[in-house]
Formats: C-alpha cells, sequence, structure tokens
C-alpha cells in the first residue's frame, strides 16, 4: 500500500505538487492520471525519496522509503526507462540489480525470459535499444525483487499495441496476487483499460479520485431516441437538465435508471440508454485539466 | 467497449501476501558493485585498462629515450606518474558523476535510498583502484629498470625508499580525491572533467606567475596551493612544515568543497 500525506513540493515560488493526498491500495492497480507537467513524476520521485517533499510525506505499507532496508525487494521502481548507462547492456544492468538486492543469479535469466527479451538483445548494449526494449527492460529491474509495490512513470511509453496488451496483463495479474501497482499515464485510454482506482492530478492538484466504476457514474449517462426534443422537454420536466452531443444523443448527469423511468413514464421510445463512461470520463479529464493544458479548452 | 469497463474489478479481494523478512544491504556488496560499475561499460574498462597501457608506454618511452647511465627506479617511476595523475583521478570523477550524466543515479538511489552509503562505496571503490593502479605502475617500473639497466650495462639503480613510495602514493590518493571532490561538487562527467584540468594544469601556471610577481605569495604560497603543497609528496621528504602546509591548504582545497559537495548530493533533487 502508498500512502500519500498532503505532499507538497515547492521550487522556489513555483508549486509543482500541491498538497496531495491519495492512497493506493494492495490488489488494486491505481491509475495516476494527468496532462504532462502535472506533477505526476514529481510525486513519484518524492516517494522513492529522490526529491524531498516541501510538506508532507508518502508511505510505503506505513514506512518512508528511505527507512526499507532493502527497497528493491519490497518496491519495484520505473521512473524513466531511458535513464541507463547507454554503454552498459541489458543484462549486466539486471545482474547490478540482482546483486544488489543479493538474489539468486537464476533470476536476471528469469526475468529476462519474463519480460520477452532474448538472450542476443539482453547482450547489446542499452543505446542501441528502442524505447519499447528499454521499457521492457525497466519492468524486468522492477519486477526481479519479486516486491510487493510497483511504481511505474508512464510504463507504457514506446510500447507497440501487443506490448501494451502485455503490460496490462502482466499488471493485472500482480495486483490480483495482493500486489499494489501505481502506475501513471497522460493517456486516459490506457489508464481506463487496466486501471481499478484513478486517481486525476492537474496544476499539481487531485481534481478527482475514486474508482473507475464511481468516477464513470460520475460522467454521466447518454441517452438517445428518435424524438430528441420530446426527450428533452420531458426530462426538462422531470428537473433533469441535459446537453445535446454532437451525434444528437442527450448527455446528463442524471443516472441512468432514472432517466429510463421518465422516459417510460411518458413513453417516449429510447434507441439508447447507457452510463456515458470513456466518452464522459474523457470530457470530464479534459475540463478537469483544461486549465493546465497547454491546448486550453476540451479539444 | 462498454463490456470492458462494466467488467467488475478483478482484483476487489487482494490475497494479503506473506511479508519477508528483509536484511539490510550490507556496506561490502554496495562496495562490490560500485567497483564492478567502474568496468562493466566500455568506455570504464578501457578507462581502467589505460592505467596499465599507460605505464606501459611511459617504461617502453623510458628505455628508448633516456640517457642510458641515468637509469634508476625514479627515473622510470617519474614517467609513469605523470600520466597516473590524470587518469586516476578521471576515474574518481567518472565514478560519481556517471550517476548523474548517465542519470542512472534514479536506478542507484532508489535501490539503495541512503545516498551518503553509496558516495561511501564509490569513495573506497575509487581508492581501491588507486592504490592497485598504483601497485601496478610501481612494478611496470620495476620491471622495466631491470630491463633497462641489463640493456643498459649498467647497475640496476633503486633511488626510491620506501617512504617515498609511501608520499607518492599519498599524492596520487590526494589527486584522486580532488577528481571526487570535483565530481560530488558538480555532478557532471564534462564540467568535473574540465573543473580538473583547471586545477592540474591552468592554475598551477597562474598561481606560478602569480607566485614570480608578489613576493608575499611567493613566501606563502605553500600555505596557500594545495597543488604545489601537496607536489613536494612525490619528493618525498617532507619537513614538518611542509607537511603542515599540505594539511592546511588541504583544509581549503579539498575538505571543505569536498564536504560542501558531500552536503549537495545527500540533499539535491535526482532527476
Amino acid at each position: 500500500m502508498i500512502s500519500i500525506e498532503s505532499l507538497s513540493v515547492q521550487y522556489g515560488r513555483f508549486t509543482a505538487v500541491d498538497d496531495v493526498s491519495f492512497t493506493a491500495r494492495s490488489g488494486r492497480v491505481t491509475g495516476f492520471l494527468g496532462p504532462n507537467g502535472a506533477g505526476k513524476s514529481t510525486t513519484m520521485r518524492v516517494m522513492v525519496g529522490l526529491t524531498a517533499p516541501t510538506a508532507g510525506r508518502a508511505l510505503i505499507d506505513g514506512r518512508p522509503f528511505a527507512d526499507l532496508p532493502n527497497p528493491g525487494l519490497e518496491v519495484g521502481v520505473l521512473l524513466d526507462a531511458s535513464a541507463q548507462h547507454a554503454g552498459r547492456t541489458g543484462r549486466e544492468i539486471l545482474t547490478i540489480a540482482q546483486r544488489t538486492m543479493g538474489l539468486p543469479k537464476a533470476r536476471v535469466e528469469q526475468m529476462l525470459h519474463r519480460v520477452s527479451l532474448t538472450a542476443t538483445e539482453a547482450d547489446r548494449r542499452v543505446r542501441n535499444y528502442s524505447l519499447g526494449m528499454r521499457q521492457r527492460l525497466g519492468i524486468a529491474a522492477a519486477l526481479i525483487g519479486d516486491p510487493e509495490v510497483l511504481i511505474l512513470d508512464e510504463p507504457a511509453n514506446g510500447l507497440d499495441p501487443a506490448g501494451i496488451r502485455w503490460m496490462r496483463d502482466l499488471l493485472r495479474e500482480y495486483a490480483d496476487k495482493g500486489g499494489t501497482v501505481l502506475l501513471s499515464s497522460h493517456l486516459l485510454h490506457e489508464i481506463e483499460v487496466i486501471a481499478d482506482d484513478i486517481v486525476v492530478i492537474g496544476n499539481g492538484r487531485i481534481v478527482a479520485q475514486g474508482t473507475k466504476a464511481e468516477l464513470l457514474d460520475a460522467a454521466g449517462t447518454l441517452v438517445r431516441s428518435p424524438d430528441p426534443a420530446h426527450l428533452t422537454s420531458a426530462l426538462a420536466s422531470a428537473g433533469i437538465t441535459t446537453t445535446t452531443t454532437t451525434d444528437g444523443a442527450l448527455r446528463t448527469d442524471a443516472d441512468p435508471a432514472r432517466v429510463g423511468q421518465v422516459a417510460l413514464a411518458t413513453g417516449i421510445a429510447l434507441t439508447e440508454l447507457r452510463s456515458a463512461d470513456s466518452a464522459g470520463l474523457e470530457e470530464m479529464f479534459l475540463e478537469l485539466t483544461a486549465e493546465t493544458q497547454r491546448e486550453g479548452a476540451a479539444a | 467497449m462498454t463490456t470492458a469497463t462494466l467488467e467488475a474489478p478483478t482484483g476487489t479481494h487482494p490475497v494479503p501476501r506473506e511479508r519477508r523478512a528483509v536484511q539490510p544491504i550490507p556496506m561490502s556488496r554496495i562496495v562490490g558493485i560500485e567497483l564492478r560499475k567502474m568496468f562493466d561499460t566500455r568506455s570504464g574498462f578501457w578507462l581502467m585498462m589505460s592505467v596499465g597501457i599507460a605505464a606501459v608506454l611511459a617504461t617502453g618511452a623510458t628505455l628508448l629515450f633516456a640517457p642510458r647511465d641515468e637509469l634508476s627506479y625514479g627515473s622510470f617511476a617519474g614517467a609513469i606518474g605523470v600520466p597516473m595523475t590524470i587518469i586516476l583521478p578521471m576515474i574518481a570523477v567518472l565514478a560519481v558523476t556517471s550517476e548523474w550524466s548517465q542519470r542512472t543515479g534514479l536506478t542507484t538511489f532508489t535501490l539503495v535510498p541512503h545516498r551518503g552509503r553509496v558516495i561511501t562505496a564509490k569513495l573506497v571503490g575509487t581508492l581501491v583502484v588507486g592504490v592497485t593502479s598504483i601497485a601496478i605502475a610501481f612494478a611496470v617500473g620495476a620491471l622495466g629498470n631491470v630491463i633497462g639497466s641489463a640493456i643498459a650495462g649498467v647497475d640496476t639503480t633503486w633511488d626510491i625508499s620506501l617512504g617515498n613510495a609511501a608520499t607518492i602514493l599519498l599524492a596520487d590518493a590526494l589527486g584522486m580525491l580532488v577528481g571526487f571532490m570535483l565530481g560530488v561538487l558538480v555532478r557532471s562527467s564534462a564540467g568535473a572533467i574540465v573543473g580538473y584540468f583547471v586545477y592540474a594544469l591552468v592554475l598551477p601556471a597562474a598561481l606560478e606567475a602569480l607566485s614570480a610577481y608578489q613576493a608575499w605569495f611567493h613566501d606563502h604560497r605553500g600555505w596557500l596551493d594545495f597543488n604545489f603543497a601537496s607536489s613536494a609528496l612525490y619528493d618525498g621528504g617532507l619537513s614538518g612544515t611542509e607537511w603542515a602546509q599540505v594539511g592546511v591548504s588541504g583544509f581549503f582545497w579539498l575538505v571543505l568543497p569536498l564536504a560542501i559537495g558531500l552536503r549537495m548530493v545527500l540533499r539535491s533533487e535526482v532527476k
């Protein structure tokens, strides 16, 4: 379990992380979502003791990271797959991790196999690796100590679709075995397909957090009818405000059951009624982070 | 796309994992790792090899070019000493700065979250390499001396006392410490290497000029110029005053900036 308590990081007058609190629970994949520069990486660096917080603290299973006697056995960390000595081979990088943690030598081969790096690739120097291969190597280094907690910053960057699928299955399996997984991304879809819990950060502040289901509910309802004008007025008289989407469907914050009842009571046929889910979440994400988006409000 | 999101989360009932009894990482292991990291890249490997290569080349040059009747252990040791004073501090600089310049610190300082332990291990590793290198240099020089005097048909002269050998070792170790100090202070390979060359090559010339024109500086140079004071170690036989000068100038040129650099390393953000 990772608990972040009222964490703030300031650089001079600039506040990179502003009073952030959240918990990544064991047995679950927690997605840390936010646009570039929102404070995700800074928060993650504080968790592993690379950056000192201005206020607040980050605890791993109730202890500060620096108090872990052999952190590699308890927390697997991948902050930047490219932060490796370009002149070392992949195998050597894993060997350094294996020896630092005091693990048996065979773990290196096991991990290479686990992340599907061949023996030839493992003997190549990292300067010749693609970003996808570096991510796989980074995952191997994070997993080599069989830790209970995984902290991964943008692990899907540079992976091809099959690689992303592989990563998703791997992290799912990890969490199902009771591990805590925290991964960051600036891509909503990446987080949505894997996370159980989502923490959205923008401008250094948490703007939304909860289980994926909660956030999807909060995203509202999408309803479609052959006669949208009639439906709009029927819903309005029931006190439900709606907005019309570009393709003629109606979106509302009311839950689907309530919308269905109103439609039934007024005898309006519906062609579609569902939680707005991903479309709604994306809209919410863009809205919540609009101030920090370089492109301005929702694209 | 709705089916994916409507699936019940499979991870809602975590199986609590058994916590292992974790032993702290012993210091000896960290030193071993840091030593390994000095050799495990092509550039690192050849930097280490260059110690031996430079010793052999310097010995060869002495055999070829030195006047035959002046061949002694001192001439070999002096020739080998020149490249050593450059290579050894470079080894010390890179042991520290590569963590920042290559960004490996991100991994190193998360696997061992106490930076003081990592830096101490680097220092120990650097000194192990330094002492080993100097031992190799002395051995190659001795071999050159034996071969040289045999070729020249003169008596083999061993004109370096054990005490002088010890002060040479100390001088080289202090040079490495200056490199190490610049490494922790600058934390960038290029910057620290340039810094070392300024210290070892540019500054002495400037201070030499100052000494020529300023009588006061000339008289007190030993107390102020660490490079000048420690160069006496190569010749050995230091007086009490000379030892004190090494200590006093070393405090300002080495100990103080090293302390500042270490403080910065412990507190700075690793990115």
